[in-house]
């Protein structure tokens, strides 16, 4: 199965990571899927390795899956990481799509969590007909890839 | 699972360097990485032990340029070579679009070279893939030992234990001196991009 992304997709899916980041003053977020592509990105990343933090991510979150089957969990869907100064957070948004949160001290833990959970459940609404593929495929674009 | 962005213009593809434990997984992409352009390479990222040994992946992201208007990007992983590394290794296949089976020339190897392309065939189909049908590379590792006082397989012997069924191409290499290693990821990337054009033209028929 082929992911594919359209210019409206992604900006659909930006102005939810744009209401993340204001709404709970995280620096960054990144959306990445569970093979570790990276989907999306928002907020101040252009001094971050974010291919490179994609792939440990999902990785992280894949490892952890399989810690969870073997305690008899189904998944933990969430993991937080504290550092002296950077905070990372990871959630799970639907079946293929892990959502990953950069922040400092200039928010709490708490903030981001309750902004999460509102903000989760109606981008999970639109990431499904992308994984599931229940969409179409755009004509536009440079040139069609065949 | 390719991803193509429409709104970059870039298609993203995922391949993995597959083999035995030592067979040079780590050394092909630590060539690629070392003889590529800044300009198209990221960062290389490895988990590894003390002893040289890949302990979760390694991975390295290149950007080969455009294909019809797409920048290619690709996400160069390894596994861990070692049996019971299995959990791990159907971890780093989730999402795979190619495979580079990396198989080790030496003799006292055989039998690991065998164990590993029927271990790779049984966690690919776990994710509903199939060896014969996913892009695949074979690359006979260590021909630089040819001559030395190491043992090392004939090339009509592995091609027979490794190749004679899936019939894909293969390349003998010498991953530590780089003989092989730009010919192998050239071939799995043509297959990957070729594969994965094939793909989004049966979609598009099959919304029409």
């Amino acid at each position: 199965m082929n992911v594919i992304l359209t210019r409206e997709d992604l900006k659909k899916i930006n102005s939810f990571l744009e209401k993340l980041i204001s709404s709970s003053s995280a620096h960054s977020v990144l959306l990445i899927d569970r093979s570790g592509q990276l989907i999306a990105e928002y907020g101040n990343t252009t001094e971050i390795d974010i291919f490179s933090l994609s792939a440990l991510m999902a990785a992280n979150f894949g490892a952890t899956a399989e810690i969870a089957k073997i305690l008899g969990e189904e998944e933990f869907t969430l993991l937080f990481h504290k550092g002296k100064n950077e905070n990372v957070y990871f959630t799970a948004v639907g079946q293929h799509v892990i959502m990953v949160i950069l922040f400092d001290d200039k928010t709490t833990l708490g903030l981001i969590r309750l902004k999460i959970k509102q903000i989760t459940e109606e981008l999970s609404q639109v990431l499904i007909p992308i994984f599931e593929g229940k969409k179409e495929i755009p004509i536009e674009g440079p040139e069609r890839v065949v | 699972m390719p991803f193509i962005n429409f709104s970059k213009d870039e298609i993203q593809c995922k391949i993995v360097y597959y083999g035995p434990g030592f067979c040079g997984k780590t050394t092909n992409l630590q060539y690629i990485h070392a003889k590529m352009n800044e300009d198209i390479k990221g960062k290389m990222v490895s988990i590894d032990t003390q002893g040289d040994r890949t302990l979760f992946f390694d991975f390295l992201s290149l950007n080969l340029g455009k294909i019809r208007g797409f920048d290619i990007r690709v996400q160069l992983y390894t596994v861990p070579g070692q049996v019971h590394y299995d959990a791990t290794r159907k971890l780093v296949l989730k999402g795979v679009d190619g495979v580079v089976f990396v198989a080790d020339s030496l003799k006292v190897q055989r039998k690991q070279n065998i164990e590993s392309i029927i271990n790779l065939a049984k966690n690919l189909a776990e994710k509903g893939l199939n060896i014969r049908t996913i892009p695949l590379v074979i690359q006979y590792n260590k021909r630089d030992l040819d001559g030395t006082e190491f043992e090392i397989l004939p090339l009509e012997v592995l091609e027979k234990d490794l190749n004679s069924v899936l019939k894909v191409p293969s390349f003998p290499a010498s991953a530590v001196r780089g003989d092989g290693v730009f010919e192998t990821l050239r071939e799995i990337t043509k297959l990957v991009v070729k594969d994965v054009s094939r793909k989004v033209m049966f979609e598009d028929q099959k919304m029409k």
